[in-house]
């Protein structure tokens, strides 16, 4: 079933490594979020993207703005 | 069977390695090509045991330890990655044909030239000779961590010393030291290091691969998918899809990172010790036997090999005969390693090398030295 749509906020990698790092780090740090097939309006290094809901993107937009983890880029999608 | 042929490949694995395989083959999808559980968990593994062999082997990216199926592909990579049309690369009389041939190849095919460090008659090379080697076309040191005939060990930390002082490239080919051996990439000054998993790793076989360090530029060896970019019509740049094509040994992997974490859990010095004592115990029982020759240095640091011969005979008798009549596996003949024997004066003769490995016993030891006895007095030498 295709949930409702509402805003969310995709982080891409450049590797699958950076984004399986990326998911352990916050698989670890109980930061929300979850890696998913990179969707069509997006272009990226890797095929999977970490996604969670915009209002509860803080902690991993951090980890993207602050260099804590590799990332490619960060979209805001409505999905 | 007494398994003594080690060096060729460690017969008994940890239980966990093996369980890990299975389960991995009745679990793991394809890394990369999704993010389903069944690939997700599959490219979770192959990270996991990424990180484990950074820090194993002290590189500080885990996206720069690459998989390969042995220490051969590994070996490959990183020459034929590295070394460019005119070059010079300097090797050793040590090495194994996973170096040779990839260089000879490279000779005939690119211009390039070689130059061989030698042995003396202990089969040790001497650091210092690299700087009589040392052209201006010189672009790289390619060496053995450990002899796979005489189990003599090189020492790496001078060699890269030496070869970096001129700016050489360090390649270190650790197939028979990885697993018992400690190794440090930046602390050894290894730009490439080439490994396997079945030796002392202990893990499966089919598993090697290469751990860079920062800022070595290796043209890729294999192109095809890697499951990112894939409107590339080049390989990707980032490490490791760089140097990886097409679908991993996922089930091989699962296994590397249960023998990774066996090792880490038993200590790499307990392990070394206990080979260490184990091929001490056998050197010593045969060493005073009447007619038999041993080869390599024991008076410095080595691998757990003791390579023999017992008088003229050929060594695939005297290998055949421990196997037929003793049940013990060894192996004879020239190894792989054509350059050593020469040096040696065994070409024709070859040699029987016993191998050691952490799981075999003193008593397996003992039967060894018991029958080299019996085969030394039965030809009357």
């Amino acid at each position: 079933m295709i949930k409702e749509r509402s805003l969310k906020k995709i982080i891409t990698f450049h590797t699958t490594t950076d984004a399986i790092g990326f998911e352990r780090y916050c698989m670890e740090n109980g930061i929300p979020g979850r890696l998913i097939p990179v969707p069509g309006e997006i272009s990226a290094g890797c095929g999977m993207c970490w996604m969670v809901p915009l209002e509860k993107a803080e902690a991993a937009d951090r980890l993207a703005e602050e260099g804590i983890m590799k990332t490619e880029g960060s979209f805001i999608l409505t999905m | 069977m007494i398994y003594l042929d080690n060096a060729a490949t460690t017969l008994k694995k940890p239980e966990s390695v093996i369980e890990a395989v299975t389960d991995a083959m009745r679990t793991m999808g394809n890394s990369s090509r999704g993010t389903h559980e069944v690939s997700l968990s599959t490219s979770r593994t192959i990270f996991d045991t990424r990180v484990k062999l950074a820090e194993f082997f002290g590189a500080d990216d885990p996206e720069n330890v690459i998989f390969t199926c042995n220490s051969t592909e590994a070996l490959n990579i990183a020459i034929r990655g590295t070394v460019n049309d005119g070059d010079h690369v300097i090797t050793s009389v040590l090495e194994h044909n996973s170096v040779l041939r990839p260089l000879y190849l490279l000779e005939r095919e690119r211009k390039v030239s070689l130059s061989f460090l030698s042995s003396d008659e202990k089969g040790d090379i001497d650091p210092e000779e690299i700087r009589k080697l040392i052209r201006p076309e010189t672009k790289a040191i390619v060496v053995t961590h450990a002899s796979n005939l005489t189990g003599n060990m090189t020492d790496i930390r001078r060699i890269t010393e030496i070869a970096h002082e001129y700016g050489l490239l360090t390649i270190v080919d650790a197939s028979q030291t990885a697993g018992s051996k400690k190794i440090d990439i930046k602390d050894m000054g290894i730009d490439i290091l080439c490994f396997t998993g079945h030796k002392a790793m202990m893990g499966p076989q089919g598993t090697g691969g290469l751990v860079i360090g920062e800022g070595i530029d290796i043209r890729p060896f294999k192109v095809g998918g890697t499951g990112v970019k894939s409107y590339l019509t080049t390989q990707p740049e980032e490490y490791p899809a760089r140097l990886e094509a097409g679908t991993m040994n996922g089930h091989g992997i699962a296994g590397l990172n249960a023998a990774v974490d066996f090792i880490n859990s038993v200590g790499l010095d307990e392990i070394d010790s206990k080979e260490q004592g184990l091929m001490k115990r056998f050197h010593d029982g045969v060493k005073d036997i009447t007619g038999i020759k041993i080869y390599g240095d024991f008076d410095a640091p080595r691998t757990a090999i003791v390579c023999l011969n017992i008088g003229d005979c050929d060594s695939g008798q005297v290998s055949d005969v421990l196997a037929v009549d003793y049940g013990i596996a060894t192996r004879p003949g020239a190894h792989c390693a054509p350059l050593m024997h020469k040096a040696l004066g065994t070409v024709s003769q070859g040699a029987v090398r016993v191998s050691f490995s952490y799981f075999n016993t003193f008593d397996e030891v003992d039967q060894a030295v018991k029958a080299v006895k019996e085969i030394a007095e039965e030809l009357k030498i």
